[in-house]
């Protein structure tokens, strides 16, 4: 318990942490409400359902994902590049705990850390929607709590992914700049090329898109919001098997990442 | 038991030897000095007694325990410098470290008061002086009130103020009873504060003696005229290959207690002494004949 407590007050008294936090909030804010509202009545409206308090789970989590996703891999790099960029890992292990204790608590740190994310999330998308119902005189007509904690459920496990992706990245190239700049690349470009440009043209790689990590977090949330316009929302695969999927990468995620730190010498 | 004892101990990257069968052992409530120049592989070896690099062969025991659950309980080390969180002040790095090593929290002022750094505590450790994050360094290794400490280069930055007070902070926990080994790349830094010296050179423990035989060998010189005949005196009294000349004096390979009888000696024969002096041993000398002529 003492590793995930200092694992804990590391990130809580990091800057960086709550500026991700914010970026993720404010980003969701404006493309799934400010954003949507202004343009609202246009030719290519969501239409103001979309964004009323019975959608708020939708819109809360439909980032997840892609850009708010892409958010949560940096934190997890940040979690456990930062040793390497700071040269902590001598001095953190030199205190006596194993590298596996020490892992494993960088991992809950994350959790928790996704955790507090998805729940800010839906938190200030809730609060928003009820602004935007006030505005326009629509009931406050909220979606059932089962709904919530499974929308809640699946945007966590989808984030937790990403950031044991994160983690993972971090360990395998011991630093912080490579794995944010890869993962982006992967998360933000390749999927993106692979659904939008291949996978129309190339049978095997729109079989391929069923099994890989990205478009299996777009169909998890595609289960929870329905048909939705986000980017990376898309129901490739049905929910169950995409949530067993994206369960599946995230403990290969964890697995990989904690046999590379057991095994390698830290210089 | 040896609060370290390693055998053998071989660590090689790829075709790089950078430790070579190494067997070193570091007695109870010593100073022991670790000394190499740059790259000899010092802080491999200390890497390795820490479990951060896995050796390629031989063995180590660390206060009786092989690498493994619980084996640095009752070490403390700072590792080829500092390094702490930037962003936190250095008593919350020094509160999240004691977390990982499972102490107590008061002990987290008790090192700092120890390090002398408690006025600062608060400040953020990115703007520490280098001396600053050497002292915090110190404070770390100190939290588990260790038995056994492992510095590396520990007064690496610091103004003469600052070495001396290391220097003085370590002698003083070495008199409380703690072990410590210490690497370092001066000279005389090692001949003030160690009892014992390990001399590494590219990875090949190639000496450990105490700091007094490293210093044994001394010479006394002699300066008198004429000086053909000292030499002629003194070659067919002691030997030799125990006289070497060296420009308008003599140096001889004898003990200090000889001094007097070669006076009288050369006095006696003529000679007139206008300087007998005994030298002690030049450590750096020393020290580069032992690693092939690499300086530290």
């Amino acid at each position: 318990m003492h590793n995930i407590r200092a694992e804990l007050a590391k990130q809580v008294h990091r800057p960086a942490s709550w500026l991700l936090l914010a970026i993720a909030v404010v980003q969701t804010i404006t493309f799934a409400y400010i954003i949507p509202y202004a343009g609202s009545g246009g030719p290519v409206s969501r239409g103001l359902d979309a964004m009323l308090p019975s959608g708020f789970v939708s819109s809360s989590i439909a980032g997840l994902p892609l850009f708010i996703g892409a958010l949560a891999l940096i934190f997890g790099v940040l979690v456990a590049g930062s040793e390497y960029g700071w040269e902590t890992w001598k001095t953190v292990l030199a205190q006596r705990p194993s590298r596996l204790s020490v892992y494993g608590a960088k991992l809950v740190t994350v959790a928790v850390g996704t955790f507090v994310m998805v729940l800010a999330l839906m938190a200030f998308s809730a609060a928003t929607s009820a602004v935007i119902a006030g505005i326009e005189g629509r009931p406050m007509a909220w979606p059932g709590v089962l709904d919530i904690l499974q929308g809640f459920g699946a945007g966590w496990l989808v984030s937790t992914m990403w950031g044991a992706l994160g983690v993972l990245l971090a360990i395998l190239l011991r630093g912080v700049a490579l794995p944010i700049g890869l993962g982006l690349v992967w998360m933000l470009a390749i999927q993106n090329l692979l659904s939008a440009i291949a996978a129309p043209m190339l049978d095997f790689i729109a079989q391929l898109q069923k099994g890989l990590p990205g478009p299996n977090a777009g169909s998890l949330v595609a289960a929870i919001t329905g048909p939705n316009q986000a980017p990376g929302v898309d129901a490739l695969v049905s929910g169950g098997p995409a949530a067993l999927v994206v369960t599946a990468y995230l403990i290969a995620f964890a697995g990989i990442g904690g046999w590379l730190l057991r095994r390698r010498d830290i210089i | 038991m040896n609060p370290i004892e390693t055998d053998n101990l071989t660590k090689h990257f790829g075709t790089t030897k950078a430790v070579e069968k190494v067997s070193l052992t570091v007695r109870p409530g010593e100073v022991y000095g670790f000394l190499g120049p740059n790259g000899a592989g010092k802080t491999t070896t200390l890497r390795m007694l820490l479990g951060l690099i896995r050796p390629t062969s031989g063995r180590l025991r660390v206060l009786g325990q092989e690498p493994g659950p619980g084996f640095l309980d009752r070490v403390g080390a700072l590792i080829e410098g500092p390094a702490f969180y930037p962003y936190l002040s250095g008593r919350r790095n020094l509160r999240v470290l004691a977390g990982h090593a499972g102490v107590a929290l008061s002990r987290v002022d008790e090192v700092l008061d120890v390090v002398d750094l408690t006025e600062r505590a608060d400040s953020r450790y990115s703007t520490y002086s280098l001396g600053m994050k050497q002292r915090l360094g110190l404070a770390a290794a100190l939290l588990k009130n260790p038995r056994l400490l492992i510095l590396d280069e520990p007064t690496n930055g610091l103004d003469p103020a600052g070495m001396a007070d290391m220097r003085v902070t370590i002698r003083k926990l070495a008199a409380d009873g703690c072990t410590v080994l210490l690497s370092s790349h001066l000279l005389a830094e090692v001949e003030q504060i160690c009892d014992r010296v390990g001399v590494i050179s590219r990875g090949s423990l190639v000496a450990e003696t105490t700091v007094a035989e490293l210093r044994a060998g001394g010479t006394l010189r002699v300066v008198g005229a004429p000086l053909d005949r000292a030499r002629s005196v003194l070659t067919s009294m002691i030997g030799v290959h125990k006289v070497i000349v060296d420009g308008d004096h003599l140096d001889l390979e004898v003990t200090p207690a000889d001094a007097a009888r070669i006076n009288a000696e050369l006095v006696g024969s003529g000679v007139e002494v206008s300087e007998l002096r005994w030298r002690e041993p030049d450590f750096e000398q020393t020290f580069l004949q032992l690693t092939g002529g690499h300086h530290a």
